[in-house]
């Protein structure tokens, strides 16, 4: 095979599976930014909690991976709706500045909680046998944890496109990320579309969480480590928009992947490059409302 | 109504506005006190002063970010873009140019800074919100990832050690203790901080809250947004390289950690904390901030973060404007007669509050309870000898936390309603 | 303020002892308790407390007093502040720990201007020590394995070609140009230098090793920080299938860390890595080390090189105060009476070098195995005795100064 090919697989197929991962965890933070306006940068916290429960169920009472994500994702999704209602709710109408606080508050008091019950240590979980190794494609081989990454996100993006442009759950939201006001006065109750929408964000990056064991690796700091690039994520895809997310984790991820394949001296540059490239032309990101 | 009455009553108008403008910016005795606690804090805490001088420089930091967060709110998370660059200059023009006099350092620092943030303000104060927080970060990083590319000049993250610096003044060296560099930062904190106090009470400050609430407003009446925006951005900037260039000259010492995504947060963080747009927030936020985070980091070095994590939690549960946006309801207060001092009456619906505080109180006992057994013992053993026992008890604690936490909540907000009107 | 204050046997022996005056000597902690890099402070924290807790009554009638202070991020400037602050209102006698070299760095005046000896338990930047007299590292420099691995790779492993792969920070870079530096000399030749991002972050490894994998070397020479970096390129390792690719893992110890061995699975087996410390190391110091260490920590925690590492340091200092019996306020005394110390401990025999202030200590090539329990293991397939800082010896770049 051409080197040149093989290079543009290998980026391509690496670049989607990392792609993924950010869609599913960075998901909910842009919707919660869309629609309610709120800052929540304990959205790393979150995901760091799910994936501490994925480790929890998996190596104390030897769950085994899948099973222990989707427990854990519920769970997540579950407690952050208490969460959502007793904490944040009385947030809405601050500034974006006393959200900043208060969120960031909660990253810190989650960091030094898991610190405690888990130390500093970073966690693995074993993976089922069926995810481990690699499969060939006849031409060349590709590692199963990560073709697993991009199936996954794939069902994913398809359950959440068909919720959100085909169900009646799905048009409301939109509405509400279009225009609240409106949207309140024809009779839709945005708090609760939001609990429910805010528990799906939280649960997807409990779910983003538990994968990140195995590619990045989990300790108690993963709360804020990775929040500038969900942030980034958010971005440049526009708050609140599905498409645009997804757009912005694939751009954000192959060119990632690509510049670390094939200009590793410049690091990390690219995210950057691109972040800024890409919100000179269009401030509201890919698909945001001006 | 005549002419001549109008152009009187406008004339008045204008009149006590101005006079109020002109009363604003006369200084205040109680201004007088931050002053005075620094200058006593060097003589009961004269073996600390590394610490201080830390402290100081961190509130010249946040000062800049009050300048442009508080008075002209532009939102940015990469401040920490100049402070490096001012704390770069200092260390380059030292190592590289053998320009090693302090205060001239300082003054080139600002400059450089200064004119990077004219040049980034330029591009990047097009845009608002989200996007210019993001264009921020972004800038930062980009610097510090250029900073590492060429760690030949920049010395990467082991950073520029054995800078030397000409004694202050060609006379005063600096100690071990800090003394010299104290004083130094102190003077400095003040000079740059009458220049900022002056700039907020000029007409530029006050065109420039005016952007703060209202752009389309500002822009209808054809004030020069865009450029007053870069100017604003430019000084603080400016004043920000001015910080960083004093945290190279006091540590001798600096590393690419400086464009830390975290420095930007952190100062931040402290801003909101002790309040925005009202240059002491700066003092108080830096300060409380610092000196529990290094309270706490002895007490518990692993754990401390929680308890920073808490302070900023309840301060926006309880103070909503900031600390010092307590300080001043408090002494609102306390100037108010009898008449604003609501008493606290006991409502029904407060039961199910503390009712619905204990459950949730309940639920984060238990949860600590269930993660403790999990994430601790790794081991079955343990999960089934101590589960129940130990969980139980973590309940009771949660739902007992969560009544005592949302009884004073509700004391503090039923009195504290009253709120001074804006002025 | 933690304060591990110990007594021993030291009342009695101030009521027996008439005259001998006991004092007690405090000595600064600085290690990272927080943050992305706690787990590495954590590891060197808990040999130094073992150590003070088993050997207290060694040096009665003096006693020490420890106090700890997080090191925070690795900016210099929190480690220069806080143990500046050790040294002017704490009144310690002598600083130690340091995991980060901008930490030892940024202090290095400090220490010259208060003569307060800083002696070092981690900080691995190689010409660390040139920068105060009043420095004595006790645990490695990254020259220590990476140069004597070069000819190891090229004459043992059989690495024709190397691809090298480094977290792009001062450590990764020395540890990667010494490497290069030993392999090049045994006549290898480097195909490849790969960055692989910041220190802070953990990257996804994967495009830098499908990189690696399409260049196809005999060996990939690998250097991570020993967090939370080096599971998760073990994880990219044994994912991208390299080893049956045919490309041989080797590196510094940082990449097998024994407290996160046991995690890291198939993929490490058949690592080779060089190395002063193992778990699994067959000295009769070792084996006591260990049993403490599971006894105090559980069977399930493990010491690493840098805990062993640790526990020398903290029998230095010790040994030190014995030697000069308790008078420890001339800072340029106790760099003297440490010139020279040397000991049998958890590393074999090691040695503070008089002429750099730096350790000499035995370099071990390790291999990963699973032992016969179903657990991991390093055995040992070559020991190199007495290996000092070559960087020095060379005299490269800034070591030389």
């Amino acid at each position: 095979m051409p080197h040149a090919l093989n290079d543009f697989i290998s980026v391509l197929f690496d670049g989607l599976a990392y792609a993924m991962f950010l869609f599913i965890t960075s998901v909910g933070l842009s919707v919660t930014m869309g629609l309610m306006g709120f800052v929540n940068l304990a959205h790393g916290a979150f995901a760091m909690a799910g994936g501490f429960i994925v480790v929890s169920l998996a190596r104390t009472y030897g769950i085994d991976f899948i099973p222990a994500l989707v427990i854990a994702s519920v769970t997540v999704g579950l407690i952050s709706v208490r969460f959502e209602q007793r904490l944040y709710r009385r947030f809405y109408k601050s500034t974006d500045l006393e959200q900043v606080l208060l969120t960031i508050g909660l990253a810190f008091m989650s960091i030094a909680a898991f610190t405690y019950f888990y130390g500093p240590i970073p966690k693995s979980v074993p993976l089922p046998h069926w995810l481990q190794g690699d499969v060939n494609l006849g031409f060349r081989t590709f590692p199963t944890y990560r073709a697993f990454l991009i199936v996954l996100g794939a069902v994913l993006i398809a359950i959440l496109w068909f919720v959100f442009e085909k169900t009646n759950i799905g048009a409301k939201i939109r509405a509400a990320v279009d225009n609240r006001r409106m949207a309140e006065s024809v009779g839709i109750n945005v708090d609760r579309l939001f609990t429910l929408t805010f528990a799906v964000g939280s649960g997807l990056a409990a779910l983003g969480g538990g994968l990140a064991i195995q590619l990045l690796g989990l300790t108690p700091s993963f709360a804020l480590l990775y929040l500038v690039l969900f942030l980034i994520v958010v971005a440049v895809g526009g708050m609140g928009s599905l498409k645009g997310t997804l757009l912005a984790a694939l751009v954000i991820g192959i060119v990632d992947t690509g510049g670390k394949y094939l200009f590793p001296v410049a690091g990390t540059f690219f995210i950057y490059v691109i972040t800024v490239a890409v919100l000179l032309v269009k401030p509201a990101g890919f698909f945001g409302r001006e | 109504m005549s002419d001549a009455t109008l152009h009187q009553k406008t004339l008045t108008a204008r009149q006590r506005a101005s006079d109020y403008l002109a009363r604003r910016h006369h200084f205040h005795w109680a201004e007088a006190l931050p002053w005075l606690l620094a200058i006593a804090a060097f003589f009961v805490f004269s073996n600390r002063m590394a610490f201080g001088s830390q402290v100081l420089i961190m509130i010249m930091f946040a000062v800049s970010l009050d300048l442009i967060l508080g008075y002209a709110g532009i939102i940015t998370l990469g401040h920490a873009a100049f402070f490096g660059i001012g704390a770069y200059t200092v260390a380059l023009a030292s190592l590289r140019l053998g320009w090693s006099e302090p205060i001239s350092g300082i003054i080139a620092g600002g400059v450089v800074a200064g004119l990077a943030g004219l040049v980034v303000g330029w591009f990047m104060l097009r845009y608002r919100g989200l996007t210019l927080l993001m264009l921020t970060i972004a800038f930062a990083a980009m610097l510090q990832e250029s900073g590492n590319l060429r760690s030949d000049i920049t010395g990467g993250y082991d950073g520029l050690p054995g800078l030397t610096f000409d004694p202050l003044f060609g006379h005063f060296q600096y100690d071990l203790y800090g003394h010299t560099n104290y004083w130094y930062v102190l003077a400095a904190l003040a000079v740059v901080f009458y220049v900022v106090r002056r700039i907020v009470y000029s007409p530029f400050g006050q065109a420039l809250t005016g952007i703060r609430e209202n752009v389309r407003r500002m822009n209808a009446i054809g004030s020069p947004v865009h450029w007053r925006l870069v100017t604003v951005y430019a000084i603080s900037a400016a004043i920000a390289g001015i910080a960083g260039a004093l945290f190279t000259q006091t540590n001798a010492y600096v590393t690419l950690t400086v464009f830390d995504f975290d420095t930007s947060a952190k100062v931040m963080v402290m801003l909101i904390l002790g309040g925005t747009g009202r240059l002491y927030g700066a003092f108080v936020g830096a300060t409380v901030y610092m000196v529990l985070e290094d309270y706490l980091s002895k007490m518990s070095p692993t754990f401390w973060q929680f308890g920073i994590g808490l302070l900023l939690v309840v301060a926006v549960l309880f103070a909503r404007r900031g600390l010092l946006g307590v300080v001043e309801s408090a002494s609102a207060f306390r100037w108010r007669t009898g008449a604003a001092r609501r008493r606290f009456v006991w409502k029904t619906e407060y039961w199910k509050a503390l009712a619905v505080a204990a459950f949730d109180g309940g639920l984060i006992g238990f949860l600590i309870g269930f993660a403790g057994n999990l994430g601790r013992a790794d081991r079955m053993s343990l999960f089934v000898s101590a589960f129940p026992a130990r969980v139980v008890a973590f309940i009771a604690l949660g739902a007992a936390a969560g009544i005592v936490i949302n009884a004073v909540y509700l004391l503090v907000t039923s009195r504290s309603a009253v709120e001074r009107p804006a002025s | 303020m933690r304060i591990v204050s110990l007594l021993g046997t030291a009342a009695l022996a101030v009521v027996l002892g008439a005259g001998a005056q006991a004092a007690t000597v405090k000595v600064g902690v600085v290690l990272p308790f927080s943050g992305a890099n706690a787990d590495l402070g954590h590891q060197i924290d808990k040999a130094f407390d073992l150590y003070v807790k088993l050997h207290a009554k060694d040096i009665a009638p003096n006693k020490v007093e420890i106090i700890k202070r997080d090191e925070g991020p690795p900016t210099g400037a929190q480690a220069k502040t806080i143990a500046t602050e050790l040294i002017t209102n704490d009144k310690v006698k002598i600083l130690t720990g340091f995991v980060f070299s901008p930490s030892a760095i940024a202090l290095a005046p400090v220490v010259t201007q208060a003569k307060v000896p800083m002696v070092i338990a981690n900080a691995g930047t190689a010409w660390i020590t040139n920068l105060s007299p009043y420095i004595v590292r006790l645990s490695f420099s990254m020259w220590h394995p990476a140069y004597p691995m070069g000819a190891y790779a090229y004459n043992k492993i059989g690495c024709r070609t190397v691809a090298m792969a480094y977290t792009d920070f001062p450590p990764g870079k020395d540890s990667t140009e010494a490497f290069k530096t030993g392999f090049e000399k045994a006549g290898g030749k480097i195909v490849d230098s790969i960055p692989m991002g910041s220190p802070v972050q953990v990257p996804d490894f994967t495009p830098f090793l499908q990189k690696v994998k399409d260049e196809h070397p005999d060996c990939l020479y690998a250097f991570i920080p020993s967090g939370a970096h080096a599971a998760g390129i073990m994880k990219a390792y044994g994912e991208l299938g390299l080893r049956k690719a045919g490309i041989k893992l080797i590196g510094p110890m940082d990449l097998i860390p024994d407290n996160k061995l046991q995690d890291m699975g198939d993929a490490a087996i058949g690592t080779i890595v060089m190395g002063h410390y193992a778990v699994d190391l067959d000295n009769p110091q070792n084996k006591e080390f260990k049993a403490e260490w599971h006894k105090a920590y559980g069977p399930d925690s493990y010491p690493d090189f840098m805990s062993a590492a640790g526990w020398d340091t903290m029998h230095a200092i010790f040994d030190t105060i014995k030697k000069l019996n308790g008078n420890v306020d001339d800072g340029a005394k106790f760099v003297d009476a440490m010139k020279g110390w040397s000991t049998d401990g958890p590393r074999g025999h090691v040695m503070i070098d008089p002429a750099t202030r730096d350790i000499v200590e035995n370099e071990h090539a390790l291999e990963v195995y699973r032992k016969p329990d179903g657990k991991l293991g390093e055995r040992v397939l070559e020991t190199i005795k007495g290996v000092k800082d070559e960087c020095k010896v060379l005299k490269v770049g800034r070591c030389g100064s």
